[in-house]
């Protein structure tokens, strides 16, 4: 067979492409294993260093961490969007007290952390949600050998803001809530939203309901609250980080679901405290375990965090709290970590961070609205924290 | 005064070694090497992620068969995914996108080309940039905080009043919703068919014009008989690199679509699109959820490549007669 | 050289001759009414065309400049106040509540992975142009590589992030390598395919003069295609550049973000500044939101200058229209 000019051509460049993209390959695998075992410029990754770490701080409140050697790390988390201002301001805060360590946190959402956290792409991630149990077994099997680690740091609140002008102070028990989001009450003045407001006169606007439509802890939050406190909620769409919504409009992070609330007359929507605070949002008085109408706030947020009874999984279950002054739609926040970490200096450092943030970071955290954890559940989390190794 | 190309005949000077004899078809040969090698790597590129994307799809494929295109049933509690909606919401917003963008870039091309004056037309086109130069993320913001309680929900509401007996019309609007997304991404892709165009009615040769004029033709008879033939394929290249856009476009759609999970006949309730459930459920995705969600994206592969060929079919078709 | 000169000159302005009108059997006014129209002469039919076009044509542009006007207001309103040194140089503070700070971080991370995806995907792109145009045509490869740039072009950015987190993050970690890889993806259809529509507008009789005047292939197409088309395929360049710019989806599955600052190429999250407006714009709290929007028209001015520069360059291109 005679090769032609043109047939030659095509075999070279064929043959050039190839190569070139063999090439890139092994320059990617070769960049790759170089990459994947260094964690950062800073980190001298030698044991000795990085073993030094702060002695025991479990039982006192402030604690001094001057005493502590330098420690550097680079670490990455990610996760929850809702602790997101918190972590950057203890992350913060931290540096000035250990400058070699450099942390990231992304709010990417609860669902992500997860993900990212058991894809072992992230040194530690962040959930709302509690892990379900086959997450947590995925996670421990993606690292052999390695415990998951759930160590809370606060709470905060689910709050229902609404748009009724006119409309001051609204109060929902969870029945007519959960029929308000099943689609049962369509109508504002409905006798069942009148019998709980008194005095107050409701315009005929329809109802529109405004959900989240990315996955969230939030939702699951709220889905989890009414999960719990009513048998139809907990028949139909159920509790989860992403529900099958009857009816209303997704918007997108609280920060959409606040403007479709606050450009929508009728519309109620569940968002965090802070977006509701900080967008001047009405929001509803919910009904708690006592009978009590309960507005959301940080005072409110802390009586449900007063748990009897701490579980040892640290599952805390704070929605619905029998507290007269408690809020009903409380959600605490995790950070996930494994108790052996593939670096030790990354593990000295995450632990410094979560001991120094659980005893002097509780003052930041109240400023911005978060309420801390009661002491004998902080006791209980840093002895997890102390668990962390590598 | 411009000048041609200063070359000697490569075959026939003796002066200087690069114009020996030779030479010339030997960086012939290299120069149309390095072109097909770059083209190879682009297909190389885009084919793998096609190919790689359909793979991790499969399971879903299989699993639901051609209910997956066709079914409405998103539950990840039985395992069921099926994309209808998705699709819908899709094509419904880049159709709306489509039907006001391209009629008004056209006519922002025409008016650079033909009708504005030189010393408008520089700035018309800085303009135009600009709407190119706006972050996708801005543009979704801007229109979910600015645009959507301004314009489009009294134009909506206004619509859906008069005009609600027409099912597509029909209210009352969510705000969110196929129309909300659909005209943002108008305004997103209009930069890139204006562009392109103006390139493609540039290129009309001034004599055609000219020629034309001289036959007595009105300023608009000469667009429709000289510049606008000759442009279609031109034209319609723009409007499908608008199209794409609009498909592919993630976080403004994300954010004024509604994600509502059925499929609503009016323009002005709330829907959901294949890459705004991609970018919403990714996160929380494990096992056959994260295939059929790639299995989305690669339907999506689908629609395009049938619009395209539609569209190539279309300008061949013209071009024939 | 005169040929050159005549198909390359502007054209000159001829009045669009009226139609000839003879003595009148309406001997009406110019207002006339559409049913008059309908049995009107063809002369003053065609007047009313043109006339009706040309307002069509300016309303359009009218529509199109509305927003460009209001996003422009917005953004520089919002973030004029917050734009400044400061803000330029410094990196992310520590806190979301607090005013103060910069993006200089998100600025690094844009730069680094729109620079590296457009050093790769532009010579690639254009090349792959012009192996389609002048060196495959038909063949079966250039139709591969077409009809892959099709299917690429109405990806949602997602997808591309979902790909090549799937490809790579899982094994090699966020990186900006890895964010520009994604960015790449995303600019490569676009470019190969508005390169390749503006080089078949390229007229056959420039070709067909440098070969008449001995030049080879490779020549032709370096010194005299390439540069007449360079406005063009800058127009494609520049979309692509924008649109990589303005990209958050595939980042934030790549690149993932820091609010650390990051001047690694492998190995660690990185920030962009889209990420930045994101995360900014949607925290609570009114100090993020005014750096979002800072950032927002730092962006927008950083891809226009550059856009513009760009044009200017090209259209001084020896050659150009």
């Amino acid at each position: 067979m005679v090769l032609r000019g043109k047939d030659k051509r095509l075999i070279i460049l064929f043959a050039v492409a190839l190569v070139a993209v063999a090439l890139v390959g092994v320059l990617a695998a070769g960049c790759g294993s170089s990459t994947t075992t260094t964690t950062s410029p800073a980190t001298s990754s030698t044991a000795g260093t990085a073993t030094t770490v702060a002695p025991d701080t479990t039982t006192s409140a402030g604690s001094d961490t001057t005493t502590s050697a330098a420690l550097s790390a680079d670490l990455n988390g990610a996760g929850a969007t809702f602790p997101q201002p918190l972590y950057v301001e203890w992350i913060g805060a931290f540096q000035k007290v250990q400058p070699g360590v450099k942390i990231n946190y992304q709010g990417v959402g609860s669902g992500a952390g997860i993900q990212q956290f058991t894809a072992q792409t992230i040194d530690f991630g962040a959930s709302d949600a509690y892990m379900k149990p086959a997450e947590i077994t995925a996670a421990e099997a993606a690292r052999a050998g390695a415990k998951v680690l759930l160590i809370p740091t606060v709470f905060g609140s689910i709050t229902l803001a609404y748009n009724l002008p006119g409309v001051d102070k609204l109060n929902l028990d969870s029945d007519t809530l959960a029929a308000i989001f099943l689609g049962k009450i369509t109508k504002w003045n409905d006798a069942k939203i009148a019998a709980l407001n008194a005095g107050v006169t409701l315009p005929s606007t329809a109802i529109q309901t405004v959900h989240r439509s990315d996955s969230s802890g939030t939702t699951n939050a709220f889905t989890s609250y009414l999960t719990a406190v009513n048998a139809d909620w907990k028949a139909g769409p159920g509790a989860g980080k992403i529900v099958k919504w009857l009816g209303g409009v997704g918007g997108q992070g609280n920060d959409g679901v606040a403007a479709v609330v606050k450009q929508t007359a009728g519309a109620v929507g569940y968002v965090e405290l802070a977006y509701a605070v900080q967008n001047k949002m009405a929001v509803a008085n919910m009904k708690n375990k006592s009978g009590a109408f309960v507005a959301p706030s940080l005072e409110s947020t802390s009586a449900a965090a007063d748990m009897a009874q701490i579980p040892a999984d640290l599952n805390l279950s704070v929605s619905d709290s029998a507290n007269p002054a408690a809020y009903p739609i409380v959600t605490a926040t995790y950070i996930l970590a494994y108790d052996k970490m593939p670096d030790a200096a990354k593990a000295a450092a995450l632990k410094a961070f979560l001991t120094w943030a659980l005893n002097d970071g509780t003052s930041v955290a109240q400023q911005l609205g978060y309420a801390p954890l009661p002491s004998a559940v902080r006791d209980a989390a840093i002895a997890k924290v102390n668990a962390i190794g590598s | 005064m411009r000048s041609v190309p200063s070359l000697s005949p490569s075959r026939t000077s003796s002066t200087g070694s690069w114009k020996r004899k030779g030479v010339g078809r030997r960086a012939d040969s290299l120069f149309a090497i390095l072109a097909g090698v770059c083209g190879t790597l682009v297909l190389i590129a885009l084919a793998y992620m096609v190919f790689s994307t359909t793979r991790t799809a499969l399971p879903v494929f299989r699993s639901e068969g051609i209910s997956f295109v066709t079914g409405s049933n998103w539950d990840p509690n039985t395992d069921h995914y099926q994309i209808l909606p998705l699709i819908f919401g899709t094509i419904v917003t880049s159709i709306i996108a489509l039907i006001v963008a391209v009629p008004m870039s056209v006519g922002v091309a025409l008016f650079l080309t033909e009708y504005a004056p030189k010393r408008l037309r520089t700035p018309v086109e800085y303009a135009v940039d600009l709407l190119a130069a706006v972050p996708s993320v801005v543009y979704g913001l801007w229109g979910l905080l600015v645009v959507l309680p301004f314009f489009l929900r009294p134009i909506s509401n206004f619509v859906s009043k008069y005009l609600g007996f027409i099912p597509i019309f029909s209210g009352p609007s969510t705000g969110l919703s196929y129309f909300a997304a659909g005209i943002i991404l108008s305004i997103m892709i209009t930069p890139i068919i204006t562009s392109l165009c103006r390139e493609v009615f540039k290129s009309v040769p001034s004599a055609d014009r000219h020629a034309a004029f001289a036959l007595g033709a009105t300023r608009w008879e000469m667009i429709k008989e000289a510049v606008l033939p000759r442009s279609r394929g031109g034209v319609v290249g723009a409007t499908m690199l608008g199209l794409g856009r609009a498909l592919g476009e993630t976080i403004v759609v994300a954010l004024l679509i509604g994600s509502s999970p059925v499929i609503n006949a009016s323009i002005f309730k709330p829907g959901s699109s294949i890459a705004g459930a991609i970018a919403n459920g990714w996160g929380e995705a494990t096992g056959l959820q994260t295939s059929a969600l790639v299995g989305a994206g690669v339907v999506l592969f689908a629609i395009t490549i049938a619009i395209n060929m539609i569209a190539r079919g279309i300008v061949w078709r013209f071009n024939r007669s | 050289m005169a040929i050159q000169q005549v198909v390359n000159t502007e054209p000159v302005s001829l009045e669009p001759s009226r139609p000839a009108s003879h003595s009148d059997s309406w001997g009406g006014t110019r207002a006339s009414s559409g049913a008059r129209l309908i049995g009107a002469r063809p002369a003053r039919r065609r007047v009313w065309r043109n006339r009706a076009s040309a307002f069509l044509i300016i309303s359009a542009i009218v529509l199109t400049l509305i927003p460009v006007a209001l996003i422009l207001f917005q953004i520089a309103l919002k973030g004029a106040s917050t734009m400044g040194w400061t803000f330029l140089t410094q990196s992310l503070p520590f806190s979301v509540t607090k005013a103060g700070g910069g993006f200089v971080n998100g600025l690094i991370g844009t730069a680094i992975m729109v620079g590296l995806a457009t050093i790769v995907s532009i010579p690639l792109g254009i090349l792959g142009a012009v192996y389609l145009v002048e060196y495959g045509k038909k063949n079966w490869l250039a139709t591969l590589i077409r009809f892959f740039s099709d299917v690429m072009t109405g990806v949602p950015s997602i997808f591309v992030g979902v790909f090549v987190y799937t490809a790579l993050v899982v094994r090699f970690g966020y990186g900006a390598v890895i964010g520009a890889a994604a960015l790449a993806l995303i600019m490569m259809p676009i470019i190969i395919r508005s390169s390749e529509e503006m080089l078949k507008l390229v007229p056959l009789e420039l070709k067909d003069a440098s070969y008449a005047l001995g030049a080879a292939k490779w020549q032709t197409i370096t010194k005299v295609i390439l540069p007449s088309a360079a406005p063009g395929i800058t127009t494609g360049a520049m979309l692509a550049v924008a649109r990589a710019a303005g990209e958050t989806a595939p980042l934030i599955m790549t690149a993932l973000g820091s609010i650390q600052l990051v001047t690694k190429l492998t190995g660690s999250p990185i920030s962009s500044l889209t990420l930045l407006i994101l995360n900014g714009a949607r925290a609570p709290y009114e100090a993020a939101q005014a750096r979002a929007w800072a950032g927002a028209l730092e962006l927008l001015v950083i891809v226009l200058v550059f856009t513009i520069v760009a044009r200017v360059f090209a259209s001084r291109s020896r050659l150009s229209r």
